[in-house]
């Protein structure tokens, strides 16, 4: 900590290092920012335009029911209920089973055990729900979580 | 008159604001521990993701009323002037305390799907985002104020004296409400999304926060040891380069697993492994300035919040944050309990523990005085002991959690199921939620110095 008793070293070099250090970190920064923005689009597939509305309409529902104050997403959001980033995996590629599961939430939960809420979705948003789970199972996480169970 | 400037009186009720919000966050918490290991407990009225949101909520809100009390306290003494407009003050203060009891009440009231249709997000949705839950209404709200609280206060460093603590919790606040403007982004691609939002959330606790804490803490450091200014802000300022040096690149460990392109990987690993650099700095700085100090002030329970920030801050955020930012690591780590013992030490030691040391220097002075009676200190001192080594309790059970639940749940040949995980750790929630109690004993200690009157000699 030599630096500090340095009496050549004042508080105005140290000012302009803050200055000088941050507008370089920030641009550099940036720089990667823009490039990944730039990537992050072509990544986007979809089998056709209604799947594309689907998902995106899945991802308001997901929003509007707040389902991650409950769940991870891709390890993001909260840690009380299971992953929901791979379920279309952990239901083995099956839809239905995500939907029925869904549907079948009694209203009153279930005694003792963590519950989740009925939201009675009708079956076209049960369907864009499950599309828009079985879209970010697809997402390349560079083979993140290690195991099914999220 | 204890006060240097009249107007800094306007910061007692951001800060009894802010400790009101603090008691709040803690029953929601005490809610939701017992949500942990009692599932069903006040389903469906109130579920988890509904109490979580108004916990981590009224942290925000607390933590943001803190700042702003500490701002009003803070730059009319370094700038040497009378705050711009002390009754624009006044009125972002209600109207704020009013926004956000009705937002953690409508939370409360109805059903989350209910208020975003009542709050017309359709139109602009913005909504349902972790630590974005508040209707686009609400974020609008917060944002103009936000503008006007920085125009108040930057407009008092024009009129004054410029030094490095203010120029440094001004860029550190200013940019914190830029940062609040991309909760108003969320676009449809999923991985796009999840990269902007994290713009808000590391930047804000492990970037322009940090500023803000650290000019704090320069500022108290001067007033209680007596050290010269350019010494102290020589610090300042190498402190608040590593902060941003380190900060900037390291949001790189949020986009491991995204969908984000592999680079961050490097990136993130690289920048991160320097983020406990600038905590540790502030632990240096804080014990040099102590041991080196020039005057014995009065206020001993701030010296000691001073210290104890300097420690938990460091350790808490600092090698709680390393030990699992590390990409081979996180790969295990990520989204498990070991992220919410280290949040909950990162956020306690760095920002909740520093409004406290603002408040137990300042208060005392806006009460006209220069420090509590002693026995006021003692119970305050005891109230530091109680949080502060409940919430290293609490992390040490959730880390032991977070183990357990990366061992049965990802690395063993025969990986369980998440709920059947959560129910053979559940042992460890209890534990947490035992120590949770002792937090809020802790907390009403704490409440209690303030009403704690010195005994009248009788010899
Ligand atoms: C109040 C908390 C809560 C909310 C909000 C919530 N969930 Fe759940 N969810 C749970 C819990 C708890 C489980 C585990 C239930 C069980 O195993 O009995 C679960 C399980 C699931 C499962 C099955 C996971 C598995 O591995 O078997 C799916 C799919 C699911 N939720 C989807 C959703 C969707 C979609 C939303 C939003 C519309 C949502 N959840 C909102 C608590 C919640
Ligand atoms: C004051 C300092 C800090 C605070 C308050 C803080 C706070 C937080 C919060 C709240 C989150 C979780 C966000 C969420 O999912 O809701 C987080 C995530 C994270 N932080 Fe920090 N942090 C701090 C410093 C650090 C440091 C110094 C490091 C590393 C050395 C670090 C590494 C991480 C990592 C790796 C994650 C992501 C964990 C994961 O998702 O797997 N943090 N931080
Ligand atoms: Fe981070």
């Amino acid at each position: 900590m030599v630096i500090f008793m340095m009496q050549s070293f004042t508080k105005e070099n140290a000012r302009n290092i803050f200055y000088g250090g941050t507008v370089f970190f920030l641009l550099l920064f940036l720089n990667l920012a823009f490039n990944t923005s730039v990537l992050l689009p072509k990544q986007e597939r979809y089998e056709n335009t209604k799947i594309k509305q689907q998902v995106a309409f899945g991802k308001v529902l997901w929003d509007n029911n707040n389902c991650i104050g409950c769940h991870s997403f891709l390890g993001d959001g909260a840690y009380f209920a299971p992953e929901l980033g791979n379920i279309y995996q952990r239901y083995n590629n099956n839809i239905d089973g995500i939907k029925r599961f869904i549907r079948s939430r009694p209203d009153d939960g279930i005694i003792l055990r963590r519950s989740m809420p009925q939201f009675n979705f009708t079956e076209g948003k049960l369907d864009a729900l499950a599309e828009f789970l079985k879209y970010s199972s697809q997402v390349d996480t560079n083979k993140w979580p290690p195991t099914k169970e999220g | 008159m204890c006060l240097k400037y009249q107007t800094q009186s306007v910061a007692k009720p951001y800060f009894i604001a802010s400790i009101i919000l603090f008691a709040v966050q803690i029953s929601f918490g005490l809610i939701l521990g017992l949500q942990y290991v009692i599932g069903d407990f006040l389903f469906p009225e109130l579920p988890f993701n509904i109490i979580r949101m108004a916990h981590t909520n009224t942290m925000i809100f607390g933590l943001l009323f803190g700042f702003m009390g500490a701002a009003y306290y803070i730059v009319p003494e370094e700038a040497e002037t009378e705050l711009l407009a002390p009754w624009l003050a006044w009125l972002i203060f209600g109207l704020f305390t009013i926004t956000v009891i009705v937002t953690i009440a409508s939370y409360l009231a109805i059903p989350y799907s209910q208020l975003v249709e009542l709050t017309k997000d359709k139109l602009f949705p913005t909504m349902g985002r972790e630590y974005m839950e508040q209707p686009t209404i609400v974020k609008l709200a917060i944002s103009v104020l936000n503008l006007l609280f920085i125009i108040n206060i930057w407009g008092t460093t024009l009129k004054g004296k410029k030094t490095g603590i203010n120029s440094l919790i001004i860029l550190g606040l200013f940019t914190s409400a830029l940062l609040f403007l991309f909760s108003l982004y969320n676009p449809t691609n999923l991985v796009l999304n999840k990269f902007y939002w994290w713009w808000m959330a590391h930047f804000w606790f492990e970037a322009v926060w940090l500023l803000i804490i650290s000019a704090m803490l320069a500022f108290v450091l001067i007033r209680i040891t007596g050290i010269n200014r350019d010494i102290v802000e020589k610090w300042l300022y190498i402190i608040a380069t590593m902060i941003f040096v380190t900060g900037f690149i390291s949001i790189g460990h949020h986009y491991y697993w995204i969908g984000a392109p592999k680079y961050w990987q490097w990136w993130g690993s690289a920048f991160s492994l320097m983020q406990p650099i600038p905590l540790f700095l502030i632990a240096l700085f804080v014990f040099t300035m102590v041991r080196k100090r020039q005057i014995e002030h009065p206020n001993k329970a701030a010296l000691l919040w001073v210290t104890g920030t300097a420690v938990i801050a460091f350790l808490g955020a600092g090698l709680w944050g390393l030990i699992h930012t590390l990409a081979p690591i996180n790969y295990f780590t990520h989204g498990t309990q070991i992220e919410v013992a280290y949040t909950h030490i990162a956020i306690y030691g760095a920002y909740a523990m520093t409004i406290f040391m603002m408040i137990s220097y300042a208060m005392p002075t806006l009460r006209n005085r220069k420090a509590n009676n002693e026995r006021a200190q003692v119970v305050e001192m005891w109230s530091f002991w109680l949080l502060t080594l409940s919430m290293v309790f609490a992390t040490i059970f959730l880390t032991i959690a977070g183990v357990l639940q990366v061992y049965m749940q990802r690395y063993t040949d025969v990986p369980q199921p998440f709920m059947v995980v959560q129910e053979r750790i559940a042992f460890f929630y209890w534990l947490r939620e035992f120590v949770g109690v002792i937090f809020l004993i802790g907390f009403i200690v704490y409440v209690a110095s303030f009403f704690v009157k010195q005994h009248r000699r009788l010899d």
